[in-house]
């Protein structure tokens, strides 16, 4: 082996110890010191901020859920709807529609959303918000925007056989304004939202 | 509080947060840089390397030791992924393809964190946490070393000696990287992300419907993933999922974390060259075009959206309700100007303007403020390049900080600057010319044109985010893409480091009355109009094609 070839094989074992040390160093102890101060400063939600409803875990309130009737596409008029997913609402396939901006189809997908939002709801179509007509990044968005909410409040009353001033006074109490009065943007989260219309319909 | 109120609001904190760590964390890094002493962990680290970190390297020497210590990195990590279902932690999940493998593995070495695979459904934990997270950090500390070498040959005279390898990669990954990323990661924790290494979870849903939740060491990597600059989500849906990114106080924090050490640089280069002015000039030119950047997305998302956006009344597509469209418009600027590529909203579906605008944040060499490292390097050559032509107006021999622009050195910087363009429209036109490009859109139209370019642009310029309905997942973009981000990545490194090799051999020229004054605002002027200029005069055709039709159509 000449010198050149030996010191070339030197670097390159020197290059993979280097590897090696610093792969212990960022990816077995600092993931594992991170873990244990998560664990023992924030349980909750270092595992997930999980719900319980009816003594089990029914979800995290940061991933969204979708509300359909059980083994359809059909939303269930009983539960204040999320916005449309691109997935259902499955975690394990998370991600957008990815369709531009001026997208024919996209055009279509948020005429008939909107189409559809106003005739479940019982309102004109004008009165849909933004977010009701289209998807989110996630497809897992656990939010929707206040005015989505609010026009869900007549038909979830109804079906609950609750008053409006209650349910819309529900919808009230989950209104969440932006993070520190000025980071992100105003949200009402629909498992939490429904998680007390349950415990106000079992009364 | 109206939208646009906030909005300000949201960007002046970000603007005072970064102002104020600009200072001390630029000066902490050029110590760090310039320290004789090494802590015990340290030594013991270079003893198990091999490596004498108090010998100095030439420019040669050092490149060597960049390409060796990358050329592992890929290796282990492509074994990493080709091996997943034998190891453990795998989550079940199969071994990745040969060319997918090839792909990821060049993608996280070169710092771009292009992702053609869907952490969710692919990757297990060893994989990500072991190999995607590791090289995170190294390749960050690359970056930075890179960059420090590229200053210490300004700083240095008669010399041809650049530093140590080894001492800067060890010191920017333990000094700097991983304490920032652990005080993030521990935020980012309390707002919200989850940490931890239980598998998936299947719950029952108040409605009676079966749901899987995940788990991971997210926060952990969505610290270092931001902080370095590196983009690749734990998870498909990227700082869009909640997990990583769970409200908006995560957000910002996450936005800081991109730009922090980019924005901080240009004080270590102003502290080791002995004039703080001379970084104030430099910062100056990248915080210029970024808030411009800002500034033009955010409006053009509330102002001209695209038909199917004015339609459903904003620009919500492919955006979280928590984040709404400033939010997101500001991340998005963020993240392609530092060549991070994580997103928290999905780019495909910005209008047709704004995605022009993030594509030219990219086009422009990712130096305002660009990756860690990288940015100031590219913003660097940049300024030499600037230096050059504005010398040539006023007939003086350009010299930068002291130092001769001449032949040689303008060879280098112009070969910089030729790298990635040729990569971005070579990738472009082959994929176009061979039905590659056509086969893997979503959209059609001069937006699936717009895919493409945006995927070969975001490879070649090691950013990583993507015009996501684009299909990656193929054995030609696989591999083309894999070659863009590696040639992308270390083609410009050998020419930095020639070029600070270069400098640092030369005896440095006293300043007189006909030097350009480079700590000055006039010279952030010429700079910035020089970066329009270089980046318009090679991208417009292919912008004019993809974006700019597409967003005058609407």
């Amino acid at each position: 082996m000449n010198t050149s070839a030996r010191s070339t094989a030197r670097l390159l074992f020197s290059a993979l110890r280097a590897l090696l040390v610093l792969t212990v160093v960022t990816g077995v102890i600092y993931p594992l010191v991170i873990t244990g101060v998560a664990q023992s400063a924030f349980p909750d939600r270092a595992n997930g901020s999980k719900v319980e409803h009816e003594g089990r875990e029914a979800g995290s309130e940061l991933i969204g859920q979708s509300w359909n009737i059980k083994g359809t596409d059909k939303p269930d008029p009983r539960w204040f709807q999320p916005r449309p997913s691109n997935s259902a609402y499955d975690p394990l396939a998370t991600g957008p529609s990815n369709l531009g901006a001026s997208d024919a189809t996209l055009v279509k997908t948020v005429k008939e959303a909107r189409q559809q939002a106003a005739s479940f709801n019982g309102v004109p179509p004008s009165a849909v918000p933004k977010d009701a007509v289209t998807g989110s990044g996630s497809a897992i968005d656990p939010h929707i925007s206040p005015a989505y909410a609010e026009i869900q409040v007549d038909r979830v009353a109804k079906e609950n056989g609750l008053s409006e001033r209650q349910v819309a006074n529900l919808v009230k109490d989950h209104e969440k304004g932006r993070d520190l009065g000025f980071l992100g943007n105003e949200k009402v989260n629909v498992l939490e939202l429904n998680l007390s219309l349950a415990r106000l319909a079992d009364n | 509080m109206s939208p646009i109120l906030a909005d300000v609001l949201q960007v002046s904190a970000l603007v005072a947060a970064l102002a104020l760590v600009h200072r001390p964390l630029g000066d902490y890094m050029a110590g760090v840089y310039a320290g004789k002493r090494h802590s015990r962990v340290e030594r013991w680290i270079y003893r198990a390397v091999g490596a004498d970190p108090d010998a100095q390297m030439r420019w040669p020497a050092y490149l060597r030791a960049v390409l060796a210590f990358s050329l592992a990195g890929v290796l282990f990590l492509y074994l990493l992924q080709r091996l997943q279902d034998r190891l453990p932690l795998s989550l079940g999940f199969a071994a990745i393809s040969p060319d997918q493998a090839f792909n990821t593995a060049a993608s996280f070495v070169a710092n771009t964190n292009w992702q053609s695979y869907s952490g969710e459904s692919a990757m297990g934990q060893l994989a990500q946490t072991g190999g995607l997270a590791v090289q995170n950090f190294v390749s960050a500390a690359v970056g930075m070393a890179v960059a420090v070498a590229l200053i210490r040959g300004f700083a240095r005279a008669r010399t041809g000696e650049l530093g140590n390898f080894w001492a800067d990669l060890v010191r920017g990954t333990l000094r700097i990287l991983l304490p920032m990323a652990a005080v993030a990661a521990v935020l980012l924790v309390a707002c919200g992300a989850i940490q931890n290494f239980s598998g998936t979870q299947s719950v029952t849903t108040v409605t009676g419907q079966t749901q899987h939740l995940t788990g991971g060491a997210v926060a952990s990597q969505e610290a270092i993933k931001d902080l370095g600059t590196n983009g690749g989500g734990y998870y498909n849906a990227n700082s869009a999922h909640p997990f990583e990114n769970p409200n908006g106080i995560s957000n910002l924090l996450e936005i800081f974390l991109l730009l922090v050490i980019p924005f901080a640089m240009p004080r270590t280069f102003g502290r080791m060259v002995g004039s703080v002015r001379q970084g104030y000039a430099v910062v100056a030119a990248m915080a210029g075009i970024w808030l411009a950047g800002v500034v033009a997305v955010t409006w053009l998302e509330a102002a001209h959206p695209g038909t199917a956006a004015q339609l459903a009344g904003g620009a919500m597509e492919g955006k979280e309700q928590r984040f709404g469209e400033g939010a997101s418009s500001l991340f998005a600027v963020s993240t392609t100007m530092t060549s991070t590529g994580s997103v928290n909203s999905f780019h495909d579906s910005f209008g047709g303007l704004s995605g022009g605008v993030l594509l030219s944040g990219m086009m422009i060499g990712e130096i305002a403020p660009g990756g860690v490292g990288s940015g100031l390097y590219g913003m660097l050559v940049m300024a030499v390049v600037a230096v050059f032509i504005a010398g040539l107006m006023v007939g003086r021999t350009p010299e930068y900080l002291g130092k001769k622009i001449g032949p040689r050195e303008m060879k280098l910087a112009a070969c910089y600057i030729l790298v990635t363009p040729a990569l971005v429209l070579t990738g472009t036109a082959l994929a176009m010319a061979t039905g590659n490009g056509e086969s893997s859109m979503t959209n059609t139209g001069p937006h699936g044109f717009s895919e493409v370019l945006y995927a070969y642009t975001s490879a070649s310029h090691n950013n990583g985010s993507a015009f996501a309905g684009f299909s990656a997942n193929t054995g030609f973009h696989n591999t083309a893409l894999g070659l863009c981000m590696l040639l992308g990545r270390f083609l410009p490194v050998v020419f930095v480091l020639a070029l600070a090799g270069s400098l640092a051999g030369q005896r440095p020229v006293p300043a007189s009355a006909g030097t350009l004054r480079t700590d000055k605002p006039l010279f952030t002027g010429v700079l910035v109009a020089c970066i329009a200029i270089v980046a318009g005069l090679t991208f417009f055709p292919s912008l004019a094609l993809g974006p700019l039709a597409e967003g005058l159509a609407a």
